[in-house]
């Protein structure tokens, strides 16, 4: 028996994103490890299926419908969560819209999506949940970046840029809010079996492209994020804050030419 | 109950410098998450002391005394772990030195040391112990590196550049052995309150100047190492490898002020301009 406490027993987590992919795992696992959580999505037929099929008796999940770059709902659902759990001890922001295609080629309104959800939308929850961590003096913030935003795949630029605004706007909000023992820290996922990975994963299969770039020779099972989230939310990352986990097979070792055409 | 695992439960664990500070944490904590320890350093009655307490938890330790600058100490002890245990799961390369010196004035044989102990050491130990893990398909290598190794502190000089080498082998590790299903990881240790780093924290005025100095305010205890060690060895981090962990309370994002936290360290490591 670890004399780390994994567990999140008596935790409330909020988690963006949270009807599919590396976000649905995210609140299987933090179910199993005891936490209540409040799972947030913009997609609310398929946020129902998954809250459904993760729901137990013996469990506290909330589901709340929001477009988390809206800021009067984000507040709403905050408060929502605050009302049925009591507090908000861990921010997982997750929630992520991917776009393909050349970075110059983008358009106006592709650009200003693809900020709103995957930057404004993780700086609007972080400012929501913000006043309640810092009076606990206590609270963890993972924010989800990418390794698009460390290496290029040379056909997402914009998405690229976005995850890159994420880690260091996760590095701001980890200064700003160590003082008060709130601890923040981003994950960089490689290619995982999910809807983003787009044709990078077709049948759990890894496309030959990248099978060559990532000395693991796979993609990643979304729990595998997951297990990573569990580990910086613990008590076992107590020193660890202000920091981008790199969880990606070993795919950024040596680069990341994927040998994609250029379009 | 979560079905992520985080335990080590019968894994066979190597731990270097794992008579005191860190790499006695780790192996504690090793021992916590079920493992069995070969624990080595060139100090037997402290690693006696660590040993003892490892059976104490129910798990085996078997002391190997090792001095990683040596080759033949090297392959001795992978030899006693295999004929011991059959296998070697885990690889902690913990075991450094610390010489500091402005680089204008490193001696040779001070830039020596550091490059064989902390880096060649690491790496004959980590040659001879991937043959195992190629052999059984499995295992997991961790490098204690430190933040010396990213924030380029002039007086670190030797010191830092060996811990710097280190990060970049241990990716370079990474990159052959995940072929083989070995992980390889390295850990960007901060302030920790060990013997090593004395220099910081004996005193309670600079101990807190240099806190004042790092986001959350304080030295990381041995144990906060561990866990990482713990993580990072576990099937929770199956899909990292080639990683650097930063462990260090914010301190690389703060980075270091030459002027505030210089002026605690004694006169011939301060740059007089």
């Amino acid at each position: 028996m670890s004399t780390y406490n994994f567990s999140m027993q008596n935790k409330v987590a909020i988690i963006t994103g949270a009807a599919r992919g590396i976000g649905k795992a995210m609140v299987r696992a933090f179910l199993e490890a005891g936490a209540a959580v409040a799972a947030i999505d913009l997609d609310g037929t398929v946020l129902e299926k998954t809250v459904n099929e993760l729901n137990a008796e013996d469990r506290r999940i909330l589901k709340v419908v929001t477009d988390i770059s809206v800021k009067n709902q984000v507040e709403k659902m905050v408060a929502e969560v605050v009302d049925s759990f009591g507090t908000v001890d861990i921010l997982i922001n997750n929630a992520a819209r991917q776009i393909w295609g050349p970075l110059l080629k983008t358009k106006e309104d592709g650009w200003d999506s693809i900020f709103d959800i995957n930057v404004k939308g993780g700086f609007l929850c972080a400012q929501a949940v913000r006043d309640i961590m810092v009076n606990k003096r206590s609270g963890i913030i993972i924010n989800l970046a990418s390794m698009a935003g460390i290496l290029l795949d040379r056909n997402n630029g914009a998405y690229a840029a976005s995850k890159a605004a994420v880690i260091q706007m996760s590095r701001a909000m980890a200064g700003e809010l160590a003082p008060y023992g709130i601890r923040v820290n981003t994950i960089a996922p490689g290619i995982t079996d999910t809807r983003l990975a787009y044709g990078a994963v077709v049948d759990g299969e890894l496309d030959a492209r990248f099978k060559g770039i990532i000395p693991l020779g796979r993609a990643a099972e979304p729990g595998e994020m997951a297990s990573v989230a569990l580990f910086l939310a613990s008590d076992a990352a107590s020193y660890i804050t202000g920091t981008t986990v790199i969880v990606d097979g070993g795919m950024s070792i040596s680069g990341m030419n994927a040998n994609t055409t250029d379009s | 109950m979560t079905s992520i695992s985080f335990s080590l439960n019968n894994k066979v664990a190597i731990v270097t410098g794992a008579s005191r500070g860190v790499g006695k944490a780790i192996a504690l904590a090793f021992a916590d998450a079920g493992a069995d320890v070969v624990v080595a350093s060139r100090t037997v009655p402290d690693l006696e002391e660590t040993a003892a307490e490892i059976r104490s938890k129910g798990r085996k330790a078997l002391i190997v005394k090792t001095d990683i600058s040596q080759k033949p100490d090297i392959e001795n002890l992978v030899k006693q772990t295999v004929k011991t245990f059959g296998t070697i799961d885990i690889l902690v390369n913990n075991a450094a030195q610390l010489v500091v010196s402005l680089p204008s004035k490193l001696r040779d044989d001070g830039w020596d040391k550091m490059m064989n102990i902390n880096l060649k050491g690491c790496f004959l130990l980590a040659r001879e112990t991937s043959q195992v893990m190629i052999e059984h398909q499995k295992g997991s290598i961790i490098n204690i590196g430190s933040v010396a190794g990213m924030m380029a502190v002039p007086y670190e000089s030797a010191y830092a550049i060996s811990k710097a080498g280190l990060i970049h082998l241990s990716k370079i590790l990474a990159g052959e052995l995940a072929h083989y299903n070995v992980r390889v990881n390295s850990i960007e240790v901060g302030l920790v309150k060990t013997r090593m780093s004395a220099l910081v924290w004996k005193n309670p005025e600079n101990r807190k100047v240099w806190e004042n100095n790092i986001p959350m305010h304080r030295i990381a205890e041995p144990s906060e190492i561990a866990a990482v060690a713990v993580f990072l060895a576990s099937e929770a981090a199956s899909y990292v490898t080639g990683a650097s962990i930063c462990v260090d309370g914010g301190a690389v994002l703060a980075g270091f002020n030459p002027d505030i936290m210089g002026a605690t360290l004694p006169e011939d490591l301060r740059i007089h301009k």
